[in-house]
């Protein structure tokens, strides 16, 4: 199934500089590994130990994932997939 | 070298002090290409926490999209720390994501004196630059200010 992911500037020299790309799959974590057969090394900057890295954030439909079962999110046919960075830090 | 208007540094300040003792944080927006904050944008620190902050997820979608539509960057991300120095922790450093970012730090832990420092973050490097307060963009070396400064 077809989905439209927007990929944040960081991440944009994995892409050959384009701000969105197609992939396919069913479940998120089967788009990221579409994504990761036709822009190699976008898997590592967006899953570690087999979950969401806490680094990004991505939605699907502009939902956030973490609430939708992270990697398990289901991706309907024509989804928008937008990846972030997340923003955050602190003294600890 | 950050130039950044007063009324911005006074936004900031002024923000990080109402959440004190969470940490506050957010964006100044301005247009790409032009390393000039215009538009103050307060975000909600998801943890409300003394020693950690996060974007609201859903926010910073919203407000990531509104840039877009203007054909605006963050051009500072700026986040205080209630109870040590405004210098990067090592899990700032770890997030910091904006190459192109000035990292601003409010230090609120002296109810009395704030202290304001810049960085730029880049592959994990933290680098301290200068910041000079402007009254105004119209006189400072970034040149011409298109948009009038708003009061």
């Amino acid at each position: 199934m077809a989905v439209t992911v927007s990929i944040p500037t960081i991440l944009r020299n994995l892409t050959g500089g384009q701000k969105s790309v197609e992939a396919s799959g069913s479940t998120l974590a089967e788009v990221i590994d579409d994504l990761e057969s036709r822009h190699a090394g976008l898997k590592a900057k967006l899953v570690k130990d087999g979950s969401l890295h806490r680094f990004v954030n991505v939605y699907v439909n502009d939902e956030d994932v973490r609430f939708q079962g992270g990697l398990e999110a289901k991706v309907s046919e024509g989804a928008d997939v937008t990846i972030l960075p997340a923003v955050a830090g602190g003294m600890r | 070298m950050l130039v950044i208007r007063r009324d911005l540094v006074d936004a900031m300040v002024a923000h990080a002090r109402r959440d004190h003792p969470d940490e506050a944080c957010g964006v100044i927006a301005g247009p790409a290409g032009s390393d000039r904050p215009e538009r103050f944008v307060p975000m909600t620190n998801a943890e409300r926490s003394p020693t950690f902050y996060r974007f609201d997820s859903l926010e910073q979608l919203r407000v990531w999209r509104e840039m877009d539509r203007a054909d605006e960057v963050p051009v500072v991300i700026y986040h205080s720390h209630t109870a040590t120095e405004a210098y990067p922790s090592r899990t700032d450093i770890s997030y910091a994501s904006e190459p192109d970012a000035h990292y601003v730090l409010v230090s609120t832990r002296d109810p009395h004196e704030h202290e304001l420092r810049s960085y730029r973050i880049v592959d994990g490097v933290v680098t301290e630059e200068p910041v000079e307060v402007v009254e105004s963009y119209m006189f400072s070396h970034t040149g011409a200010d298109d948009v009038p400064d708003c009061r």
